[in-house]
């Protein structure tokens, strides 16, 4: 499983380059890929049939009990074998529909890395791995969104569902560590063995309303769900790939996935059936008001995964193995109907439903895949469709006390369901027309096969439930419910209230489909819900949040660079005074008074020197007296380094006190008048911060020097300057042998400075050059 | 000594804060020099004062014998005061350039660089 992984980020990467060695014939080496790892998902499937989970665990930082964990049971077997047994037709398809473009290496470096993370996603035995990635294909599923990058619409929807499915990502990574947390494990299977723990934990709702919130973002739940419709920007493969078959239901996944570590209690419950069955409504009228079939695609689409979240919610043994036979059901026939609309947008040039009629004599066999698809979507027998069909409306009147409202929903949207099956796979094609829409394009084989394969397998799999079909969804149910379960699929159920059911379902939906003119009329009488609806919430809180960046941003970084020093400044103090105040030192000068009578006559002469000096400083109004009391105080430092034993740093002070000084009068000459700049209200700010910042320095010293300095070094110094520096001169020789090297950075630094003056009074504006 | 020298250092400390934070480009220069000093002032008394010996090895002597001051502040304030001196230079250098190119030393007529545009 590491392997089947790794080569598919590696062939993703790869792609561009295959496309510029093979041109149009790329998609062999791409679609051969997910074909290989979907024969070698079936080598393995036995044993997971078998009723054994598959686990693997790659080393990766074993030191630090971080590994790769791979787990293959029922569940992320079913998601697998979709993911690349759709992938390999879909990548067949896109060497069809975006046939000479020129950035078809990208196109399928994009594809193919989204198909490794949702592999990886379902086979994640780790649930830190399985959130990477889950990001993973948030990333790539912006990229194929955003593939027509020049249009505008592409650019934001891309972002739009980067945004909202990124927002739930992190939402579900905190959930997860908290699920970790509650559970004391990230491994997968050890978590689905402490359901019971994790349900008890003080953490289990947090973790429960984060995970949610990530899964529902993900799946296009509401109120989230209008990021899916906008994807619809995307290419139709990647619309048919991700945003109807796979990358969608990873939120479905996470949810079926975690139904035995979390599910069974009542918030669980009610939550997915409440936020699934107001999906599931929605998404089902939202489909009757447009006539772009991608549109009416997407929002049945997202009608069907609100029943796949309500399903998973009810959580009885019933109602999962609807959830799985309906989720392989609509995988199959959605990503029919999505390759059809792909075909019919590529053949004629419009995806408009009304424009739309007779297709079926010029597109054969796109025709033939969309009556089946049709069909299934319908629920009609024999389809497998009408399996999934008839075990949601078993599932749902199971007894509850919402047994009815849960029967409402399913039954609204399945009647959506056939109308939207007979106004796309009869309607567009097979309804005599006057005049049939003149193709532009001829259908191509590489276009119309995936999806009749795709359709026709909806037609096999009914006919022949029992063959790999039902075993293979029995496990998948048993790693939701956690036990073992007996599980028939048939297509026959003899006559019951259930099948009356459907047929009511698809006469009614008949009768929907006949009004569906009158109902598209409609449409515009909720375009005022629609201004309070989340999708206009989201452009609002994206303006917002734009708006308060910049606000923040100007305020914190305005320009003036006295506000930085004076935040700067201000944190430094609050900081220090934090950590002193709280459990520091307290400061004794009472027996430190008698030090003041060792003050010597000469060192009251200097401190008379330079306050003075500093309140000349600020009286003065010329530059040169004010040069020429910065020079009194430099001398002045300069005669206190000679009294305290360090003539040579007395010595350099005054050499270089004298070059400032020279350079100073030398360059400043040209210079205006002093002004006073700044603002008497704004002085006092600065007059108290700059005393605040005074006192804390003057207090940090003297609390310093309450201890004794406890230093090895002077004593080093002192005893191997001379022994092993031939130096009497201690200072220097730490400077030119012990440290030389932090001497030569210095003089080094000083060169770069010579060479930034030199440059400064070298370079002459050009004209045209803005100040 | 070792009691007022503090005091002193604060007040150094406050003056050239209190320079820095004026719009003149001079005024800044200037107190980014006393900055410099205060902070060299500071570092030294941490170090410890030590009256009446220097750091340097009597003439027939091997080891330096006690009292002797501490030669690791001072190193550090060398390299210090050379290193503030590159600095300063290039100020004093920075603000005439500016003078000459702007035809101001306000601070404030100088920050469109740092600003974000309200509306694009």
């Amino acid at each position: 499983m590491f392997l089947a992984i790794l080569a598919g980020f590696l062939l993703a990467f790869a792609a561009p380059m295959l496309y510029r060695w093979l041109g149009k014939w790329v998609y062999v080496p791409m679609a051969l890929l997910p074909l290989s790892i979907f024969i070698y998902l079936l080598t393995l499937a036995p044993a997971v049939l078998g009723g054994n989970n598959l686990g693997e665990v790659q080393q990766w930082a074993p030191s630090l009990n971080i590994n790769l964990h791979f787990f293959l049971d029922g569940l992320s077997l079913l998601f697998a074998l979709l993911i690349t047994g759709f992938g390999t037709l879909i990548m067949i398809y896109a060497g069809g529909y975006l046939k000479g473009h020129p950035l078809l290496g990208r196109f399928y470096l994009y594809l193919t890395l989204f198909m490794t993370a949702m592999l990886g996603l379902v086979l994640a035995g780790n649930i830190i791995s399985l959130f990477i990635f889950w990001e993973l294909t948030s990333i790539s599923s912006y990229l194929l969104i955003g593939f027509g990058h020049d249009k505008e619409t592409s650019r934001s929807s891309a972002l739009q569902a980067l945004l909202v499915t990124g927002l739930g990502g992190l939402a579900l990574m905190a959930g997860l560590i908290l699920v970790g947390m509650a559970g004391e494990t990230y491994t997968l299977s050890e978590l689905l063995e402490r359901g019971h723990v994790v349900t008890q934990h003080a953490l289990y709702l947090p973790a429960l309303v984060l995970i949610l919130l990530g899964a529902f973002t993900k799946s296009a739940q509401f109120p989230f769900h209008f990021w899916l419709p906008n994807a619809m920007a995307a290419p139709t493969p990647v619309s048919a790939y991700l945003h109807s078959a796979t990358m969608v239901k990873a939120g479905v996944y996470l949810l079926a996935r975690l139904t035995p570590v979390m599910g069974g209690t009542d918030e669980w419950q009610y939550t997915l059936m409440l936020i699934g069955g107001i999906t599931t409504i929605l998404g089902a009228l939202l489909a009757t008001q447009h006539v772009d079939l991608k549109a009416i695609l997407a929002y049945t689409t997202i009608s069907a995964l609100g029943l796949l979240v309500t399903m998973t919610g009810i959580g009885t043994a019933p109602a999962l193995e609807a959830m799985v036979v309906f989720l392989l059901a609509h995988a199959l026939y959605k990503g029919t109907f999505f390759l059809v609309a792909g075909n019919v947008d590529h053949a004629t040039g419009t995806r408009d439903l009304t424009q739309l009629t007779g297709l079926s004599g010029s597109m054969r066999f796109t025709a033939i895949a969309a009556l089946l698809a049709g069909m299934s979507m319908a629920g009609l027998l024999p389809f497998f469709g009408f399996i999934g069909k008839e075990l949601v409306y078993e599932a749902t009147l199971e007894e509850s006390p919402f047994r009815w409202m849960l029967f409402a929903v399913s039954f609204f949207s399945g009647m959506v369901f056939v109308a939207v099956a007979i106004a796309i796979g009869y309607g567009v094609f097979w309804r005599r027309a006057v005049k049939a829409t003149p193709l532009q394009h001829p259908d191509k084989a590489m276009l119309y096969l995936p999806p009749v394969i795709l359709a026709s397998t909806g037609l096999v799999f009914g006919l022949l439930p029992g063959f790999f079909v039902t075993p293979l969804l029995r496990r998948a149910a048993e790693a939701m419910l956690g036990v073992e379960q007996v599980f028939e699929l048939a297509l026959w159920h003899g006559f019951n209230l259930v099948l009356g059911l459907s047929l009511l379902t698809v006469a009614l939906g008949y009768v929907v489909y006949r009004f569906s003119n009158r109902l598209l009329s409609y449409a515009n009488r909720f375009n005022g819900i629609y201004r309070l609806g989340p999708a206009n919430l989201y452009q609002l809180s994206l303006k917002g949040f734009l708006a308060g960046a910049t606000k923040i941003t100007a305020a914190i970084q305005n320009g003036y660079l006295r506000s930085y020093i004076a935040a700067i400044i201000t944190a430094h103090i609050a900081l220090i005074v934090l950590s002193l105040w709280k459990d520091g030192p307290r400061l004794e000068l009472t027996n430190r008074l008698q030090e003041l009578s060792q003050l010597r006559m000469y060192e009251v002469v200097l401190l008379l020197m330079i306050v003075p000096a500093l309140i000349f400083l600020f009286k003065s109004r010329s530059r040169l007296t004010s040069i020429a009391v910065m020079g009194i105080i430099g001398y002045s430092m300069a005669l206190f380094y000679i009294l305290f034993g360090a003539p040579d740093v007395a010595a350099t002070q005054l050499l270089i006190e004298t070059l400032t000084v020279v350079i100073f009068v030398l360059i400043l000459h040209k210079l205006p008048a002093f002004r006073y700049l700044s603002h008497a209200s704004e002085r006092y700010k600065y007059v108290l911060l700059s005393l605040a910042f005074g006192a804390m320095m003057t207090y940090v010293i003297l609390i310093v020097k309450q201890y004794p300095l406890d230093s090895q070094l002077k004593a080093y110094y002192g005893e191997n300057s001379y022994l092993l520096g031939q130096g009497r001169n201690i200072v220097n020789v730490i400077l030119v042998d012990f440290r030389a090297l932090d001497t030569l950075g210095e003089i080094v630094v000083l060169a770069v400075a010579a060479i930034g003056i030199l440059a400064m009074l070298k370079l002459r504006m050009q004209k045209g050059d803005k100040p | 000594m070792e009691l007022i020298l503090p005091f002193l250092i604060g007040i150094l400390f406050s003056a050239s804060l209190y320079l820095i934070l004026h719009r003149h480009f001079f005024k800044l220069i200037l107190g980014l020099i006393l900055f410099g000093l205060a902070t060299n002032l500071f570092l030294f008394v941490i170090g410890r004062l030590t009256r009446g010996g220097s750091a340097i090895i009597g003439q027939d002597e091997r080891v330096a014998t006690e009292p002797f001051a501490d030669p690791v502040p001072q190193a550090l304030l060398l390299t210090a005061i050379v290193i503030g001196f590159g600095i300063q230079a290039f100020a004093i250098v920075l603000i005439k350039r500016v003078y000459q190119s702007f035809g101001t030393t306000d601070l404030d007529d100088m920050n469109t660089t740092d600003q974000i545009e309200e509306k694009h």
